[in-house]
């Protein structure tokens, strides 16, 4: 029986609703810019993840370290655009 | 009345209203055409529901041609306008959205078709697979970019062209400087090819991952796949920037958002910054899959393996990542300091490093090799110098202090036709009659395409050029003409000369399509250059299934082994073949597609809405369809196996 039971997506389905709970907060509760942003920074990038690797199947097959390759690759592109950005705009503006 | 005025042109001329007549004739010549010889049939059966990744790449390539010629006849305009001081050809606003539409049309729905068109027809061959991973997700791709392509064609007669330059940049192309309806075209069309984009980006990494034939390991790809998958890599990395870009930018024009506003907290700078954020890496995966048939031809007629793969495979994916730490040399003057800038400079020329170990490769590949003098060599030939030049003066635009004399100037203008024209450019036409043999049957006439080559290329150099010269004494881009005190009429009638002689050369190659249509011979065999890789193994013209029994590879140059060291490419017996089904939703869908862009455009609100409905429809119907393909007997397969050994 247990075998049939779908803990893991049980699981990660009510975890992501706990993330969702998380960053609508910073609606409701009146936070600063920084701590807002990053609550919902952390909480995006958590659901993605658990996305990913729950209800996507990342890493359940042997070639499993190009998938992460590819998001490795992206998440590293994505972080050098933003930085990238700041400094153009902000830092050295 | 009101409502059909949005549709008029905002400027028009006797040029507009003589190309809609144009237009309007050859559409109803096609469908006469159609219906008079009975092929609406076919036409739908064969083309326009096919998931054959063949068949797709032929698409690519017939679209990618016609746009050459279009985005050519607006290049000739710009020359022509710019020939002689003061000239009264075209009109200001007319001039901008020539180059405008120049810019989009070459970059979005001619180059990025031509790769595709290779990337399509050769990689499953290459990697000896049946079709890519995704047959139906790939039909999709090719709509959408078709539809897409065929909504911005439509603009210069229907509400009027895009006119903020290929860039688009804000606060120009918000609704205050640019009111008419042409950058929302700019806005839609972008964004429905480029949703093609990405998904062909997803579909060509899946396919080169999943399905290579058994014993081809990563380091065993020949460099085509290879680069088309770094190409990929990049276009699922920064496809989604200009998405995105592109529906904050249509916001801003259709919903009143603020994004790229200069009031009320927007950013025209960062539009600016999203757009190069893609934009650079878009050039390199133009620059890419050219580099990987450069090196299958100029290894092909050394009659040589491929020197130094590793170091070519390993350039490739540092560029991939390089290039998407670089794009702030587009905007060196926009306001940002010395730290910014420098930092942008050095991971610029830092890029020139594994390009220059590429062009090392190849001169070693052609060193001492034995080599034949075909059209494609000519090309690959005539792109290793060109092509430096074009490095080199990118090099010199990558000083971030020195650029601001050099931007926005001829300068730049030069430098990126001198990299894109005998890198793409050539790239294809060499591509093109590499695997044409593969694709039609038949060679294309070799006299005739010597010719063209010629042509193309001292056209290239007349028209170009001259340009770096203007551009070092100020000539600025974009602008629609200038007084004779300058002194730039001279070299801009030469550059108008080159031009001409291009289009001769385009001319000759139309003629060359024609002549050997008409006169090659036609027994030529499944293998007519003597070349290295798995796509020349298979029968010419190649069935359906592409291989009838799974081919077992070795090394790199699988077919050369086979025909030189008696390698044995296809152990085993023919057994049955999973195919996958036509489907006509991928047209469909992307029908709907280009209503739900045109009346975005017009704001046409209902009917918007009611195409995004039906776009939904489509998805919901894919997810609920049961399809599991069907299957070819062998028997089937021995009967076509025979008539294609008889043939060759
Ligand atoms: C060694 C390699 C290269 C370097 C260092 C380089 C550098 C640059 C720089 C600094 C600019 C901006 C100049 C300015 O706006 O003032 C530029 C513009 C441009 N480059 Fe390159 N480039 C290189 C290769 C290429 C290649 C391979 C392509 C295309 C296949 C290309 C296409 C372009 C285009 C399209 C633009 C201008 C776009 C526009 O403003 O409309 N470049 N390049
Ligand atoms: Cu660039």
């Amino acid at each position: 029986m247990s075998e049939l039971f779908p803990r893991k997506q049980i699981m990660g389905f009510v975890f992501s609703l706990v993330l969702t709970a998380a960053a609508l907060t910073v609606y409701f509760l009146h936070l600063s810019f920084a701590q807002g942003m990053a609550v919902l920074l952390i909480t995006a990038f958590v659901q993605a993840l658990l996305q990913l690797v729950v209800f996507m199947h990342a890493g359940e097959t042997k070639d499993k370290w190009i998938i992460y390759g590819k998001v490795y690759f992206m998440i590293a592109m994505a972080l050098i655009t933003v930085f990238g950005t700041l400094l153009i705009f902000l830092w050295d503006m | 009345m009101d409502f059909f005025d949005r549709f008029a042109i905002p400027n028009p001329s006797i040029a507009i209203y003589a190309s809609m007549v144009a237009i309007g004739l050859t559409v109803v010549a096609i469908i006469a055409g159609l219906t008079y010889f009975k092929k609406w049939g076919y036409l739908w059966r064969e083309w326009l529901t096919t998931v054959d990744h063949k068949r797709i790449g032929i698409m690519y390539l017939i679209s990618a041609l016609i746009m050459l010629f279009r985005g050519g006849v607006d290049a000739i305009m710009l020359r022509a306008q710019l020939a002689v001081p003061d000239n009264k050809l075209l009109d200001p606003q007319h001039y901008n959205e020539v180059f405008s539409t120049h810019g989009v049309i070459m970059v979005m729905f001619m180059a990025m078709p031509f790769i595709f068109a290779f990337m399509n027809y050769v990689v499953p061959l290459q990697i000896g697979a049946r079709d890519v991973a995704f047959p139906r997700l790939n039909a999709l791709s090719f709509w959408l970019f078709f539809f897409g392509a065929m909504l911005f064609n439509i603009s210069f007669v229907i509400g009027g062209s895009p006119d903020a330059g290929w860039t688009s940049y804000f606060p120009l192309a918000g609704n205050d400087l640019s009111p008419h309806v042409g950058t929302n075209y700019y806005m839609m069309a972008i964004q429905i090819s480029g949703i093609g984009s990405l998904m062909t980006g997803i579909n060509m990494i899946t396919t080169i991952f999943k399905m290579r034939a058994p014993g081809m390991t990563l380091m065993k790809m020949p460099m085509f796949t290879w680069s088309v998958l770094v190409t990929n890599l990049i276009i699922v990395t920064v496809f989604p920037v200009i998405t995105v870009a592109l529906a904050m930018g249509t916001m801003d024009r259709l919903f009143g958002t603020h994004f790229f506003a200069t009031t009320n907290g927007g950013m025209d700078m960062l539009w600016a910054n999203l757009f190069w954020v893609w934009g650079h890496p878009e050039v390199y995966i133009l620059i890419l899959p050219a580099f990987g048939l450069y090196s299958e031809i100029i290894s092909t007629f050394s009659g040589r393996n491929l020197y130094g793969y590793k170091s070519m495979v390993a350039s490739m994916v540092i560029i991939s990542a390089l290039s998407c730490m670089v794009w702030a040399h587009h905007f060196f003057t926009m306001g940002q300091g010395a730290l910014a800038n420098s930092f942008f400079s050095i991971t610029t020329m830092m890029i020139a490093v594994p390009t220059g170990v590429k062009i090392f490769n190849w001169l070693f590949t052609l060193w001492k090799g034995k080599i034949r003098f075909t059209v494609p060599m000519l090309y690959s030939l005539g792109f290793i110098p060109l092509f430096v030049i074009g490095g080199v003066t990118g090099v010199m635009l990558a000083m971030s202090a020195a650029d601001y004399q050099y931007h926005n100037t001829m300068f730049l203008v030069a430098h990126f036709h001198n990299t894109i024209i005998p890198g793409v450019v050539f790239a294809m036409l060499a591509g093109l009659t590499y695997y044409w043999p593969k694709m039609f049957g038949f060679m294309l006439n070799e006299r005739i395409g010597k010719w063209a080559f010629w042509l193309l290329s001292i056209g290239f150099c007349l028209a170009f050029f001259p340009m770096y010269i203007t551009g070092l004494d100020g000539q600025a881009r974009r602008m629609y003409t200038y007084s004779e005190a300058t002194g730039y009429g001279p070299l801009n009638m030469l550059s108008f000369v080159g031009a001409g002689v291009m289009a001769i050369s385009f001319a000759l190659i139309v003629y060359n399509v024609y002549y050997s249509v008409r006169y090659s011979p036609r027994n030529i065999g499944a293998d007519p250059w003597d070349a290295r890789s798995l796509e020349w193994a298979t029968h010419t013209p190649v069935p359906e299934y592409n291989f009838a029994i799974e081919p077992h590879v070795a090394s790199s140059e699988a077919f050369w082994d086979a025909k030189k060291k008696g390698h044995e490419l296809f152990p085993g017996k023919v057994e049955k073949i999973h195919m996958p089904n036509s489907s006509g939703v991928p047209f469909i869908m992307s029908a709907i597609f280009f209503v739900f862009g045109f009346s975005m455009i017009f704001s046409l609100w209902i009917p918007a809405i009611i195409s995004l409905i039906g776009i939904f429809a489509c998805m919901a119907h894919r997810s609920f369809e049961n399809d599991h393909g069907r299957y070819i007997s062998v028997k089937e397969i021995e009967e076509t196996e025979t008539k294609l050994r008889g043939v060759n």
